[in-house]
Parts: structure tokens; sequence; C-alpha cells
């Protein structure tokens, strides 16, 4: 058993190894993980400004209440193209290739999992560094952040587990664009990214309550508070580290499937 | 290669029985396929495309699943133990697999990684091999940068880096330049002498089949039409057709002894006169040949030339599969045209 798991590691940390050789040979990337985000902070930031000043919202200052917001929006949308990747993989063969070598299944997951996961830290921190440039203010302080990172990498996690779970069923391009585009935006603004949850309309707290991009902003929120709410931390952050290792079990099933139709 | 026919077929390198296997839309692409492939020799699936050969191909090397049916590679069961098949199996798939954006030599040790292998004998095991297919000059270039002959020859280099007993190359040279693909054909060559490797190669192509396989099966419809060696399944034809041109014509009595003397030859029959030239049918013309002219010199008639036209492989497939080859080529492609380019890769 112990066996299986330090060879599953190994291999692990190769396939990881391989995507991000292939990340670092593309710079531009970075640039990219970061463009999106900062249009958000500063179109949001400005757009919203006065939110704040409703009755019951809790915060002074919005860019303070944006700022995981948009780490958390730019994890679920970077994440959610992950299947492109597998998409490519199987139709260069390299996938093909992969499974008639005795890898462990898990560890091509794993790989592209680990990969994305770290791609996430990496933006979430910018973000984070491009928002206190821009004047947020941090009261939970270097803890706070670290639950915020953590939180939009699970969150990631679970989207681009099912996004490579689409690439590896369904094959096909569009399939992934649709789902990026039809889901991104709804799914965002049913959470808790820019809105208190308090003030929306009750049909609405309801759906904010059942979508996982609230569970990590308000496992990030508590923690990055003045006073962290660790029992809301450990509450909500649990339940995305179960959803995300459920989706990532599940796209690992997906295999099956595709040897099936090979 | 006759003295081993009789091996048990536990001792066989490849083994198949009744492979079926049916994707979704009722495309039957195996149809109770099986084969048996010697440890050691070049053993090549001749057929059109769409017959079913990379199907089998994706079942032996653990890819896909079959309907029904066995498979067992060196002795191991694909469907039980995968894991030991895949490490004893190189595969050299039709579409390259290798990654665009990583050089030739990080492509390589990855592979060797994922075969657990690590450190100094990695290394050493890729500078070999880069070396041997003369990849040394673009090791350290991204494959995206390779031409398509470069980039097959790391193919093959990278389903040997472990070592293992067989290898499957299917499709190896299809959309190579002809320079590219006499290249390809003298490595496989190469490679058939080494170490006791086996070799499953499976080709489209007639020429290919005839020069690189120690034995071939045809593949038609899913089933294999008939198995041998090249040379067997010519021979098998019994139809070797020597023609010899003599000096002059012969007058008409002389005609008919002419014919006589023939006919009167060991194997041969179906002698035919035209003019100056004679025809006749044979079983083996290289053993026919000197028979024919030591019987015409006997009877005082001089010869001008003699020349012997073997069956070809299309000989082969039109009497098994009842059609030509490059008609049943043809078939494949519109059938593929009909069914639109939706599913992707070859079957």
């Amino acid at each position: 058993m112990t066996a299986v798991v330090t060879q599953t590691m190994t291999q692990t940390w190769w396939m990881t190894h391989r995507r991000l050789k292939a990340l670092v040979r593309q710079p531009a990337v970075v640039g990219m993980l970061l463009f999106q985000p900062a249009v958000w902070l500063f179109l949001f930031g400005n757009l919203f400004r006065k939110v704040t000043e409703l009755p019951g919202f809790g915060t002074g200052s919005y860019l303070d209440y944006l700022v995981p917001g948009v780490v958390v929006m730019s994890a679920v949308s970077s994440n959610m193209w992950s299947g492109m990747g597998v998409i490519e993989e199987i139709e260069r063969g390299t996938l093909n290739r992969f499974l008639t070598t005795p890898v462990r299944r898990g560890a091509i997951m794993n790989g592209s999992v680990v990969e994305q996961g770290l791609t996430t830290a990496i933006q979430s921190v910018l973000i984070v560094v491009l928002g206190g440039l821009a004047g947020a203010d941090y009261p939970g302080g270097f803890t706070g952040l670290a639950v915020l990172v953590v939180a939009s990498v699970l969150l990631g996690t679970v989207f681009s587990a099912l996004s490579n779970a689409m690439g590896m069923m369904v094959r096909e391009r569009e399939a992934i664009i649709g789902m990026s585009v039809f889901l991104l935006l709804p799914l965002t603004f049913l959470s808790s990214a820019f809105m208190a949850k308090s003030l929306m309309p009750v049909w609405m707290q309801h759906a904010a309550a059942a979508n996982p991009i609230t569970w990590s902003l308000d496992a990030a929120r508590a923690a990055m508070a003045a006073n962290p709410d660790w029992g809301a931390v450990a509450i909500h952050g649990g339940w995305l580290v179960a959803l995300a290792a459920a989706t990532v079990w599940l796209s690992t099933l997906t295999f099956r499937s595709y040897q099936r139709s090979v | 290669m006759t003295t081993h026919a009789n091996n048990h077929a536990k001792n066989a390198a490849v083994e198949a029985g009744n492979l079926v296997k049916t994707y979704p839309g009722d495309v039957r692409a195996l149809d109770g396929l099986s084969i048996e492939v010697r440890h050691g020799e070049v053993f090549g699936l001749l057929g059109p495309n769409g017959a079913g050969k990379s199907t089998a191909i994706k079942i032996l090397t653990t890819l896909a699943r079959p309907d029904s049916g066995s498979a067992r590679v060196v002795g191991h069961d694909v469907l039980r133990q995968p894991d030991r098949v895949r490490r004893a199996i190189g595969v050299v798939a039709q579409r390259s697999g290798a990654d665009p954006t990583a050089t030739g030599r990080d492509n390589l040790i990855l592979q060797g990684r994922l075969y657990g292998l690590g450190g100094a004998r990695l290394r050493a095991r890729v500078g070999e091999l880069l070396e041997r297919f003369d990849l040394g000059g673009v090791a350290e270039r991204p494959v995206r940068t390779y031409s398509g002959g470069t980039q097959r020859r790391l193919d093959v280099a990278l389903g040997l880096v472990h070592r293992p007993r067989v290898l499957f190359l299917d499709e190896p040279t299809t959309g190579l330049d002809p320079e590219a693909r006499t290249a390809m054909w003298d490595e496989i060559a190469r490679l058939a002498g080494t170490e006791g490797l086996t070799i499953l190669l499976t080709t489209h192509y007639l020429d290919e089949a005839d020069r690189l396989a120690d034995r071939l099966a045809i593949v038609d419809r899913g089933r294999i039409a008939v198995t041998g060696t090249a040379d067997e399944l010519k021979g098998a034809l019994r139809g070797d057709a020597v023609h010899v041109e003599l000096r002059q014509s012969p007058g008409g009595v002389e005609r008919d002894v002419v014919r006589a003397v023939i006919a009167a030859v060991d194997g041969v029959r179906e002698v035919t006169m035209d003019g100056r030239r004679l025809s006749a049918r044979t079983d083996d013309g290289a053993v026919a040949v000197p028979a024919v002219l030591a019987a015409l010199e006997r009877s005082g008639v001089p010869v001008a030339a003699v020349t012997v036209a073997r069956p070809s492989l299309d000989d082969v497939y039109l009497r098994h599969v009842g059609r030509r080859y490059a008609e049943a080529e043809a078939d494949a492609e519109q059938a593929r045209e009909l069914v639109g380019t939706g599913q992707g890769g070859a079957r």
C-alpha cells in the first residue's frame, strides 16, 4: 500500500514537473493570469464603490470586500479551461502514450490538479498584492490571506476537475467553452463575491448558500477579518475540501469511460 | 521460421484469440480477430484503413478493452494483468504523443521516469537513444520544431527507453516523405536484429509489409484473412510467370515440340506461345527457370532472354479478400468520408 502511495506521489511529481516546465516556457501566460483580475478590480472597485453605504453591508471599504471576490472569481475562471488541455493531450496522442505506460491513472490527473493549484495560488497572491497596492486593507494579516489562497486553490480544483472530466468524456472544445461562458458570471453573481448575502433577494440567498464560490468566500472572509471566526473557516473550508476531493475522484473515474470509447 | 511453427501458444510473444470490438453506432471494428506473434520476429498486420489494425493494437497495448475475446502479451493477460503488459511493451502510436513544447531529451527522460527509471542510468540510456536515432543535434530543441521524419524517430526512441520485449509500431511511415520512409525502414530492419526484440507493426502499404515483416497477416473487416511469410503467401498462389524469348520464331511442327518439351518440365503448366515469346506458369520460378533452359538447350532451341514475374502481395490480397487492394483502400476512404471526421483517429 505504501509502495503504491509513494509511487503515485513520485509520478504525480513528474507529471506536474512536465506541466510546470511547459508553463515556464510561456511567460505570457502569467501576464494573462493577471490582466483580467486587474480589470475586474478596477471596474468593480469603481462601479460599486458606493455599495458599502447600503445599510447592513458591513464593511467600510468596498475594495477590502472585493479583493477576495476577484481572487475567487479568477480562480474559477482560469480553472474552468483546464479541460482544454485534456482535449489537446487526447488529440495529440499524449494521453494514449501515458496510458500504455505503467504510470498510475491517478498521477496523470493529479499532475493536472497540482499544476492548476500552483497556478491558482500564484494568481491569487498576485491579486492580493495588486489589491494591496490599490489600497485594500487586510486586517486578518498573513494567516487570513493564506486561508484565502488555500480556499481559492480548493475552489479552483473543483472546477478544473469538472472541466477535466468534461474534456475526457465529451472531447469537444465547444463544450468547455460553453460551460465556461455560461457558468462563470451567473455562478459568481449568485455568490457573495460582489454583494453581501444579507442584501440579496431571498431566493438568491438560498442559491448563494449552496454555491461553492460562497463557501470559499465565507471561509476566506471569516479568516481575513480583524477577529477571525475559525469555526466558520472550518465548516466552509471542510465542505470545500470534501467537494474538491469528490470531484478529483470523479475525474479519475472518467479514464474508464475514455478507455471504453477509445 | 517453420521450426517454431509448432511451439505451444504459451511461448508466443503476442497472442490474440477471437477479439471482437464494436464502437458506438454499431461499427464493428474487430470481428473475431486472432493472431499469434512469435518471439523475435517482425510481424506485420496489413490492411486498408478501417480494417481494424489500430483497434487490435489498442487492445494489445491495454488501451482499449475488447467486447469479447482474449489476448496475452509475453504471457500476461492484457485484461487481468495490464500493468505487467505495460512494462513489457513499447508503443509507437499513429499520433506521436510527444510533448511539442518539451525538448526531445526531456520527452525521453519523462518517458523513462514513467517506467521508474532515473538517475545516471536513465541519462545514459537517453543519450544512447539520441545517438542511435541520430537525434543528438536536435535533442535540446522543442519537438514542435522537428520535421516529420525526425519526430517519428523520436517516437520510436520513446517506445524503446525501457528496453521493451515487444515493440508495437502503428503505421510507422504513414505521412512520411519517401526519403524519411526509406530511412525508417532501415531503422526498423536494424531494430529487428537487436536483443530478441519482437516487433508487431501495422501498415497499409503493401511494399512495407513485404519488405519488413518476417510474417504477415492480412486484415479484412476485423478478421485475419490469411497469415504467413510473404514468400509463403505468394508461393501458395502457385503462380510465378516464366517468360522465355526465343532467338527465332519456331516453325509449325517445331512449335508443338517446343511446347511439349516445356510442358514436360516438373511443376510447369499453362504453356502458351506467341511468336518468339513463350510463357508458362510455375510454382516456383527460381526452380523452374534452369530446368526450362536446360530442356530448351537439349532440344537445340536457342534462347534470347528469360524473365520471371513473381506474384505480388496485391495478388495475394485479391485471392484471399476477393478484390484488389487499391479498391479496398478506396472503399475505406469513401466509408470514412460518409461517417465524417467526427470520430477522429483511425481504427
